[in-house]
């Protein structure tokens, strides 16, 4: 059997077993990227010495300790917004340019001290701006099932390589769905935690309330064991809680019983692909014929959260982005004065979804519009909030698809950025309103696309979202189903 | 209100964005399509909650005011377009 395939807690109990080793697991992976990344794109850059060496201190401490980490000698990529010391980091941005990080962030090091072995940055949409892969500055990723589509975004990359069996498991970093979406169109399953569960030190700053750090896997089992391995307090994120971090994987008892589960009305009205709809209907009939009581709810203000969504988020990044000046760090044009070294760093820098969110987070922002834009969206985010805490007053979790259809084909939406923007419809609220959710695979289209699953939590309840995954995932078989990479 | 050419201009230079004339036409459609489409935010009423700019309660976290210098100042520097000896070196700001 080629290792490639093997999720992370199957592969580390045969590396504590020592019936593989770190070195045959991580050279397996880079075999699988090189038979299939000419096609995927799923790594802007690869990391294959550095990642050798990482493999043989592995397996000397295999060699050592019988009870090792879960991630002792796993081979994880990393979404390329993640600084990774020594190793290029470059957002997808020219603007960037050969950016070589001085320091880890937090969710690096906490993967490095736990023994994974990095095997290269994957490819985002440029500064996790968007929804299909494409804004990268570098090239678009193709989704594994079909390479005419979108792997989706802006993790893309992370859930792409998961999916082509290119690394064991992935972290990628969620604003509004961009774990979650990537991975229900590749057909794995992506956690994005409650808002200050896991540290955003490090992270490239897209927008800073709602940012938020988490993994890709081949299974929900994997997803608890990188979670306890990323989640905790960190001094250097102040917005990072200090609540201890619970043994996730303890809650996979693939019990269900008397979980109540909300499914809100609002989620299954026009714009979502029957198909969508069929596949999510009968995961919750599942989940209720193994106990769960399944009640329907309203989050009435669901309409409104893209608008609220992208005047937020944009406003956050006008600001956040502000610190690419070509001063001290990244690209600077060559101008006759200041003013014109920034304008023109800029406008080489950063591609056209960037410009437009810059633009449009600075019209929200500027003098004239702040109370009729950022200030309503503001009132319109608590109401927001407000929806589902008064639904969590009733139910455990709340059930929905991750996404209104499945992956579309690349260049589809690309010229239509509001039609982009309104693809995030079920996966936004969940950012504004910090909770966890997890989207995990729940059945095929037509085409073979794979569909997802969306379980939102309540704040700090990843245990109970994961309980239902696993849950669901022992039921069913979707899990298991590989795409075939063709020629 | 249809947003005008002059208002993507006057928010490109806030925004401190040089955009071509093609870049600026493009922008002044599709921003305002979308600003078009926030309007909708007008059918809601926010008259009796707070504006909620942070998800979770963050109170302040305080800790210890300890200096912490970062000991690789050359790696800093690596990444710098323009340097001098331990300096950034920029362009010049007064005349």
């Amino acid at each position: 059997m080629n290792p490639a395939v093997l999720t992370l807690h199957e592969a580390g109990e045969k590396l504590r077993k020592h019936e593989l080793s770190s070195q045959e697991l991580t050279l397996a992976a880079f075999q699988r990227i090189s038979e299939t990344d000419d096609k995927i794109h799923a790594y802007i850059t690869l990391c294959r010495d550095a990642a050798l060496a990482q493999a043989k201190e592995a397996d000397e401490r295999l060699k050592q300790d019988g009870n090792a980490q879960p991630l002792l000698g796993i081979p994880i990529a990393v979404k390329d917004n993640f600084l990774t010391r020594g190793l290029r980091t470059t957002c997808a941005s020219k603007i960037l340019g050969d950016f070589m990080p001085p320091y880890d962030a937090t969710a690096i090091k906490h993967i490095r001290d736990a023994g994974a072995v990095i095997t290269g940055k994957t490819n985002l949409d440029e500064f996790a701006m968007g929804s299909s892969a494409e804004n990268s500055a570098f090239f678009p990723t193709r989704n594994p099932w079909n390479m005419e589509r979108v792997p989706g975004g802006s993790s893309g990359g992370s859930a792409a390589a998961v999916a082509a069996d290119q690394c064991v498991a992935a972290l990628g970093t969620d604003t509004g769905g961009s774990i979650r979406q990537p991975a229900a169109f590749c057909g794995v399953v992506g956690l994005k935690p409650t808002y200050g569960r896991v540290s955003r030190y490090g992270i490239i700053a897209f927008a800073s309330s709602m940012d938020q750090v988490g993994p890709i896997t081949k299974d929900v089992r994997d997803c608890a064991l990188m979670l306890e391995a990323i989640a905790g307090h960190d001094p250097a994120d102040s917005t990072s809680t200090d609540r201890s971090v619970p043994r996730y994987s303890d809650a996979l008892t693939g019990d269900v019983k008397g979980l109540r589960l909300g499914v809100p009305k609002e989620y299954f009205i026009s714009g979502i692909a029957p198909e969508v709809e069929h596949a999510v209907r009968d995961a919750i009939r599942l989940l209720e014929k193994n106990g769960a009581v399944v009640e329907e709810i309203s989050l009435p203000h669901t309409e409104y959260a893209v608008a609220v969504y992208y005047i937020v988020a944009t406003a956050e990044a006008s600001s956040n982005l502000a610190r690419y000046d070509g001063m001290r760090f990244g690209h600077r044009a060559g101008a006759k004065d200041l003013l014109e070294t920034y304008m023109l760093s800029r406008e080489e820098g950063f591609g056209p979804e960037v410009k437009r969110r810059i633009m449009l987070g600075t019209y929200a922002l500027s003098a004239g519009y702040y109370d009729a834009y950022y200030l309503k969206a503001q009132g319109g985010r608590a109401l927001i909030k407000q929806n589902f805490d008064a639904a969590f007053q009733r139910c455990d979790a709340i059930i929905t698809p991750t996404a209104p259809s499945t992956a579309f084909k690349i260049g589809e939406k690309i010229e239509d950025p509001l039609q982009m923007y309104l693809s995030d419809i079920y996966t936004i609220s969940v950012n504004l309103a910090g909770l966890p959710a997890l989207s995990l695979p729940c059945g095929f289209d037509g085409d073979g696309m794979p569909i997802g699953l969306q379980i939102i939590g309540k704040h700090f309840d990843e245990a109970t979202i994961l309980r239902l995954a696993y849950a669901y995932e022992q039921a069913t078989e979707w899990h298991r189903k590989k795409p075939r990479i063709e020629d | 209100m249809k947003l005008t050419r002059e208002e993507v201009q006057k928010v490109a230079t806030l925004a401190r964005l040089h955009l071509t004339a093609e870049e600026e036409e493009r922008l002044t459609e599709q921003l305002d399509a979308i600003l078009r489409y926030m309007e909708k935010l007008n059918q809601l009423d926010t008259s009796r909650v707070e504006p909620f700019t942070h998800a979770v309660d963050v109170v302040n976290a305080f800790r210890e005011d300890k200096v912490t210098n970062h000991p690789n100042a050359e790696a800093l520097l690596a990444n710098a377009p323009d340097t001098d000896q331990t300096f950034f070196k920029v362009p010049k700001i007064l005349e």
